[in-house]
């Protein structure tokens, strides 16, 4: 028995060696340099041990805003994206001759770059010298007055960076979503037919549950997606978040680290501690919601 | 309640574009089901059973034809207002609730006036609960059964509305052979005992024979026969259903009529009368051959297997169709197995002749 334990641990040791490598050691360093007070890059040196870098994170305004910033982000987007690509995944897998061609439709944003779609936001949204911007013209149109989404207001900017985030998860929350549909077995829907029960006590008691995993999948990678945005606001509103007022918590990390008022390692970790520990809570959180809640 | 089935056929479209020839599942299949009885629908892999059953519940619509249950035709009906309780292949059991909550399901859809309260849902899922003796599993899961178990669920779960028609396709299939036996015959019971028309497909002819008050072989969608099992397997209409019916099978030789004579090769083995000569397919029932020094059948031995009761004795002839000729004999005849022929006479009401074209049979005298 012993022996076999031995060897067991031996069969690990490669990916171990290689996820301590790569995943904990790295996080081992933030932690630790999150503790290290007035760490200098150049020197290598520090003058003592404290909380200091977290009560100056805390207390940046900055920091405030992303944090701010961020929760809002993944409170409007995860909920949003999933529910409406689960109901274009319910309508495509409804209309079976039309599903091959929007498939490939919904997909396109997936492999086309951030950044190009970041360019066909600007057109919609962007002020310029020419236009207002499609979506401009469109409130004009019905009467609205124009706004500024990328230089304006905080609500409409905010308004922007949703939209875009969902925009550019949806395709994959679809593929997941309708392949998860046609996976549920018809002799379910059939039994269910034979049986007389409605539309919607079908999706509510069959669908649903039968899908729930993949649901909670989407649930989980869109908190932590959204937890991680940084690339979408800077393809809206450039690299100066922090004068946008539309910084998210990685953006501020970057900062801290390269951006024009970067150079500060320590604060960068002491914000990257906290993130990953707001992470961690709310995918701890998820999980044990899901214990009861989720049909395998 | 009665069914009967009009002229009932069912075509699918080619899914092979270029070739344009349909399928078709069911073909003109006229029948009268008489109430509250059992009948197996028999036949091999393919021959349009399950579709069959489709059309009966209403997951289906029919091609042409029509189909009533009882006075009413219900062939537009949707499946929902007919009224069938159906039972899956694969049952279907809903995996993410118990077996209580899968056997409630149907009478949770009921509306209007039909809504049950809680206690008479649970006096009702009780009731068939006991009949199909799961009571104590009413908590797990369909994860957490057995295959037999979660049958029994699944027949719960079509009787609970108390429906006209019970519809069972391959109930069976993934049971082992004991509980095969066992699960058959509990189905006969719990038929017996809510009297409800019950229709059982399978492609396993014993089990179709041993719980059926009547059956019907198909093949490619026709109906080969209808009628009682012992009748079906004493009087096959055709070589399809005489070789489809009876394990071991039934041994088929090439052979031919003249003056009323049936020969196999060179030896004429019965009379025939009333047969014109002509070349035919005679096919006689394991049991049909009775051991005789002087009988007109020489065949050459391979084994003899003492089974208990019974002796089965396995030859060759060339004329047979299959490569082995299984035989039934009752133990009480001593074969001498070291013997490189043996000699058979044929009991005439075991066996048949049959055209050699259309597989029809050939009535004698
Ligand atoms: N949706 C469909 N489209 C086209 N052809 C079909 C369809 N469903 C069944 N068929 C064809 O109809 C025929 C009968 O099928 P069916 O499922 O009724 O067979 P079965 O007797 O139940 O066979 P098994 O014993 O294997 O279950 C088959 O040839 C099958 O290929
Ligand atoms: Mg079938």
């Amino acid at each position: 028995m012993e022996k076999n334990n031995l060897k067991g641990w031996l069969y690990l040791l490669p990916a171990i060696a290689f996820l301590g490598f790569f995943l904990v050691y790295p996080l081992v360093d933030v932690f630790i340099y999150s503790f290290e007070e007035g760490y200098n890059s150049a020197s290598q040196t520090f003058f003592g041990h404290g909380w200091y870098n977290y009560s100056y994170v805390l207390h940046d305004t900055y920091f405030l805003q992303a944090v701010k910033n961020t929760i809002i982000l993944v409170a409007v987007t995860v909920p949003l994206s999933t529910g409406i690509a689960l109901l274009i995944s319910l309508a495509l897998s409804s209309i079976k001759p039309l599903k091959e061609l929007f498939q490939t439709v919904y997909f396109l944003p997936y492999v086309t770059n951030t950044l190009a779609v970041g360019l066909v936001f600007m057109i919609l949204f962007k002020k310029t010298a020419y236009s207002d911007g499609m979506i401009n013209v469109l409130i004009q149109l019905f009467g609205g007055k124009s706004v500024d989404f990328i230089d304006g207001p905080y609500w409409a900017k905010m308004f922007v960076l949703c939209f875009y985030t969902i925009w550019i998860v949806m395709p994959f929350k679809i593929l997941i979503l309708t392949s998860a549909l046609a996976s549920v077995d018809q002799t379910y829907y059939n039994a269910a037919r034979v049986d007389g029960t409605s539309k919607f006590r079908i999706f509510y008691k069959i669908t649903l549950p039968m899908i729930s995993p993949m649901i909670f999948y989407l649930v989980i990678t869109g908190f932590i997606g959204a937890f991680k945005a940084y690339s979408d606001a800077v393809a809206l509103f450039g690299t100066d978040l922090n004068a946008a007022g539309m910084n998210t918590m990685v953006g501020y990390i970057y900062d801290m680290l390269y951006g024009n008022s970067g150079g500060f390692p320590s604060y960068a970790s002491a914000a990257a501690i906290i993130l990953f520990v707001i992470v961690l809570s709310i995918t701890c959180i998820n999980l044990s919601i899901s214990r009861d809640k989720i049909h395998y | 309640m009665k069914i009967v089935l009009e002229h009932l056929t069912k075509r699918y479209p080619s899914r092979d574009r270029k070739r344009k020839e349909e399928v078709i599942a069911v073909n003109d299949f006229t029948f009268e089901i008489p109430d509250g009885k059992l009948i197996g629908l028999l036949g091999p892999s393919g021959c349009g059973k399950s579709t069959t059953l489709n059309l009966i519940s209403g997951l289906e619509k029919p091609t042409e034809g029509k189909i009533y249950f009882g006075e009413d035709d219900v062939t537009n009906l949707p499946p929902e207002n007919r009224g069938v309780g159906l039972v899956f292949q694969n049952y279907a059991l809903y995996p993410h609730l118990t077996a209580y909550e899968n056997i409630i399901f149907p009478l949770q859809n009921l509306k209007g006036e039909e809504k049950l309260s809680k206690e008479e849902m649970e006096e009702r899922a009780m009731k068939v609960a006991k009949m199909v003796q799961i009571e104590r599993l009413m908590e797990r899961k369909p994860g957490q059964m057995s295959g037999g178990q979660q049958q029994r669920v699944a027949i719960a779960r079509a009787l609970v509305k108390t429906p006209n028609v019970l519809l069972l396709d391959e109930p069976l299939s993934n049971l082992d052979a004991r509980l095969r036996l066992q699960t058959r015959e509990e189905i006969k019971r719990i038929q017996q005992e809510t009297k409800v028309t019950t229709i059982f497909v399978t492609h396993d002819q014993e089990e179709a024979m041993s719980i059926s008050d009547m059956i019907v072989v198909m093949k490619e969608g026709a109906v080969q026969q209808i009628g009682k099992p012992q009748e079906v397997y004493d009087v096959p209409e055709n070589l399809f259903v005489a070789k489809f019916l009876g394990t071991p099978p039934i041994n088929v030789f090439e052979a031919s009529v003249k003056n009323e004579t049936l020969y196999i090769g060179s030896e004429a083995v019965l009379r025939v009368g009333g047969v014109a000569d002509q070349d035919v397919w005679c096919a006689i029932r394991p049991e049909g051959f009775i051991p005789d020094e002087n009988g007109p059948l020489t065949c050459g031995m391979i084994a003899v297997e003492v089974m208990g009761r019974d002796t089965s004795v396995v030859c060759t002839h060339d004329l047979c169709e299959a490569v082995q000729i299984r035989t039934i004999i009752s133990a009480e005849n001593k074969i001498d197995a070291s013997k490189k022929t043996i000699r058979f006479s044929l009991k005439p009401y075991k066996t048949y002749i049959f055209a050699k074209g259309s597989e029809e049979r050939i009535d004698f005298t």
